[in-house]
């Protein structure tokens, strides 16, 4: 029978995976803005998880929440990302340092 | 078969498959094929949530995430022309690095879950069913009582988010023709018609 560590395990091992994606695809921002969707994704199924297993609706809720803002903010990474590379030509990170951070 | 039994080995199988596809997602050479991974990571963990009996989430990650996010996703990187060389150097370089950080964090986080954790919390009955109504009749009766405020302003977030993606990615074209609305109001009579007083004159005799 599934108990609630299954459902945290494969949370766990998704976040995992996602941190690194964004360790090894440094210099590709798609990649990057699908680990942080995997990561996103990740804690999601931890509160579905915990929601379902305590009885409570406010983790679904808080899933809810997640998935919009989590548009939301792909809608505008996308933006930036199609604006960069029609201002510099590139999406590699390395060419993208004139804030020099 | 034990159902339990069924449900434990469907568990699995989805688990197996988001986790292969996810660590296809950060290793595959082209950017479609990856976001296509993508796509089948939330499938399965869609059929995860469903076997959590969560399905208003469930089929509201596919129609939202798969339906919409993906296909934008999957939009800009076919409309991008990436260089794949450039953009994948360094990859062998930072392979190591990735591997040892999210290696430690699994265990960390294995060890923090305790894998004894696994024969304890067994899935209880589903709270909508114990409160008698569907899942999305749970959910809703919270979203728009207890959570309304939240609820309104996640609206307003996506309108933001849709005003300023466009914003972004708006451009100004020289032979594109724009309204000035302050010129508009401020416009006067005087500015549009201009009244021209000329003698009456008789059209000129032919002369030859």
């Amino acid at each position: 029978m599934i108990t609630l560590a299954h459902f945290i395990i494969l949370g766990a091992v998704l976040f995992c995976i996602a941190v690194a994606g964004v360790f090894i695809n440094r210099k590709n921002v798609i990649v990057l803005l699908m680990s942080i969707e995997l990561m996103l994704l990740a804690v999601n199924i931890n509160f579905v998880a915990f929601s379902r297993f305590g009885g409570d609706v406010a983790g679904q809720i808080f899933v809810f929440f997640i998935l919009t803002v989590a548009a939301a903010e792909t809608a505008i990474g996308l933006a930036i990302l199609t604006l960069l590379f029609r201002n510099r030509g590139t999406i590699n990170i390395a060419d993208i340092d004139s804030m020099k951070g | 078969m034990n159902p339990q039994l069924l449900e434990l080995i469907c568990f699995y199988a989805f688990a197996a498959v988001a986790v292969v596809s996810a660590l296809m997602v950060i290793t595959l050479r082209n950017s479609v094929h990856a976001v296509l991974s993508l796509v089948l990571t939330f499938f399965s963990v869609a059929s995860i949530w469903l076997l959590a009996q969560a399905e208003f989430l469930a089929l509201a990650l596919i129609v939202v995430y798969v339906g919409a996010v993906m296909v934008l996703f999957l939009f800009v990187v076919m409309m991008l022309d990436i260089n794949q060389e450039k953009v994948r150097e360094g990859f062998i370089r930072y392979l190591p690095v990735g591997i040892v950080v999210a290696a430690v964090m699994l265990l960390e986080m294995l060890a923090l879950i305790g894998l004894r954790a696994m024969h304890v919390a067994v899935m209880g009955p589903n709270p909508a069913t114990e409160a008698g109504m569907s899942n999305i009749a749970w959910l809703g009766q919270a979203l728009y009582t207890r959570y309304l405020l939240p609820f309104e302003v996640a609206a307003l977030i996506l309108t933001v988010g849709l005003v300023a993606a466009v914003v972004l990615t708006l451009r100004h074209k020289a032979i594109a023709r724009h309204q000035n609305p302050s010129e508009q109001v401020r416009v006067r009579d005087r500015d549009r018609v201009r009244i021209v007083k000329m003698d009456a004159e008789r059209p000129q005799e032919d002369q030859a």
